[in-house]
């Protein structure tokens, strides 16, 4: 294990931050930040524990004092910052354009949560873990944002359809 | 609640295919006679496999300059392949990045506060940056860098004026001097030289009674452009007047009125004239 094995998770990091924050250069900058933390704090990550978990806590922390401060960080736009990764069809990208805006209506704490699970598919304790909140927790906010997403995305289908 | 006594916690965990078989089989039963809770399961499904399909992409996606600089610099650190093993490297290894990205936040933060053009500053490449900077940002910026220094404004100071005159004309390969502007009220304090666009840049710094500090900023880059007369720009709380002569630039810098700095300006003007 070296800082070879914080870098390999560097992918996972980014898909996660893009999709919390929605905004690129912001998710990007919270990876940096995480991987400078995670480096500075190497001798407190206890060997043999889930070195995934550490980092997506580190994450969560770093976020949690963004939010605590009151100040997002705001970026410049550069061409590729409205850029969605989609698959070919136009109907596609109006779906998955969809999710990602209904994805940015959850509270934060829910969508930190289905996140973890449905990208990184965590296990629920690993998650109760990086975030350190009860198992309990985790399961209610998993319940509440899936919830939640469904009868935005639903939501959304009736009015297309009404329209 | 279902006769299994299936709890919305399990239905999750069917969701996401982590319940043992025998358990997952009974619910899966279960689900087949409650219609509405068997479309609510697979809506949740659905949502994971498009929360994948919608950011997945991500993962293949070449990393941004930034972080790839920060991985290089990871690996190529001494004592990375020890990292794990080794608690004291890892603060070390960070505090160097720390100090890169401060200095670096500095030099955007002079440039926005300076300039007003942080966002984007921050988007171009340092080349692109150097060669856009124009000669009274340039002048500005170095003038709000060092001139609040109390204790190192120069790199050499007045007393060994003439150390200083040989010095910097070697390293610009042309002569140059500071003005006498004991007249207008300021007296030199030193100089230093700096990196310009593409070379050795010098800086004259000067003080009157009051602490006032000026700067006078010479280039010999600009063989290229075109002579100008007098240019007065402010940036931020700083006037300066420019102007290019042959292939010398000069750019004089201060925090005050324009009124009073132009007479300095004209002052230079004149005995660089005199000069040649």
């Amino acid at each position: 294990m070296d800082s070879r094995a914080i870098l390999a998770e560097m992918p996972r990091l980014r898909r996660y931050a893009r999709a919390m924050l929605g905004d690129r250069a912001a998710a990007d900058d919270l990876v940096q930040d995480t991987l400078e933390r995670a480096w500075s704090r190497f001798a407190q990550w206890r060997a043999g524990s889930d070195l995934r978990a550490w980092l997506f806590g580190i994450m969560h922390n770093l976020r949690v004092d963004q939010l605590r401060r009151g100040v997002l960080p705001t970026h410049a736009l550069d061409d590729d910052t409205c850029e969605v990764p989609t698959r070919p069809t136009q109907s596609d990208r109006l779906e998955v354009m969809d999710l990602e805006s209904a994805l940015r209506q959850l509270p934060d704490e829910q969508r930190e949560v289905l996140l973890l699970v449905a990208l990184e598919e965590m296990t629920y304790a690993e998650i109760a873990v990086a975030l350190a909140i009860p198992i309990g927790t985790v399961m209610s906010r998993l319940s509440r944002g899936r919830e939640r997403l469904r009868l935005i995305m639903e939501g959304r289908q009736t009015l297309r359809v009404v329209r | 609640m279902s006769p299994l006594n299936i709890s919305e916690d399990e239905l999750h965990a069917y969701v996401d295919d982590v319940l043992a078989p025998p358990r997952r089989a009974e619910i899966e039963a279960w689900l087949a006679e409650s219609p509405e809770d068997a479309e609510r399961v697979r809506a949740y499904q659905r949502q994971n496999q498009a929360l994948k399909a919608l950011f997945n992409p991500l993962l293949a996606e070449p990393l941004p300059e930034k972080l790839q600089a920060l991985a290089v610099q990871a690996l190529n650190a001494p004592g990375v392949e020890n990292l794990a093993g080794d608690a004291l490297g890892a603060p070390s290894l960070f505090s160097r990045w720390s100090l890169q990205r401060i200095a670096a936040g500095l030099l955007i933060a002079v440039f926005g506060g300076v300039a007003g053009w942080l966002g984007h500053g921050q988007y171009q490449s340092a080349e692109r940056l150097a060669q856009t900077v124009p000669l009274s940002r340039q002048a500005a910026v170095a003038h709000v860098v060092y001139s609040p220094d109390a204790r190192r404004p120069v790199e050499v100071a007045a007393d060994q004026e003439e150390a200083l005159v040989k010095w910097l004309s070697k390293r610009l390969g042309s002569p140059v001097s500071p003005p006498k502007l004991g007249a207008q009220g300021y007296e030199l304090v030193g100089g230093r030289l700096l990196p310009g666009n593409a070379g050795p840049v010098a800086q004259f710094m000067y003080q009157d009674a009051s602490g006032q500090r000026m700067t006078l900023y010479v280039t010999t880059e600009n063989a290229n452009k075109p002579e100008t007369g007098f240019r007065f720009a402010r940036e931020g709380e700083v006037n300066v007047f420019y102007w290019i002569d042959g292939k010398f630039g000069y750019a004089l810098s201060a925090g005050i009125a324009k009124g009073e700095l132009a007479k300095v300006a004209t002052a230079v003007y004149d005995q660089l004239e005199a000069k040649k």
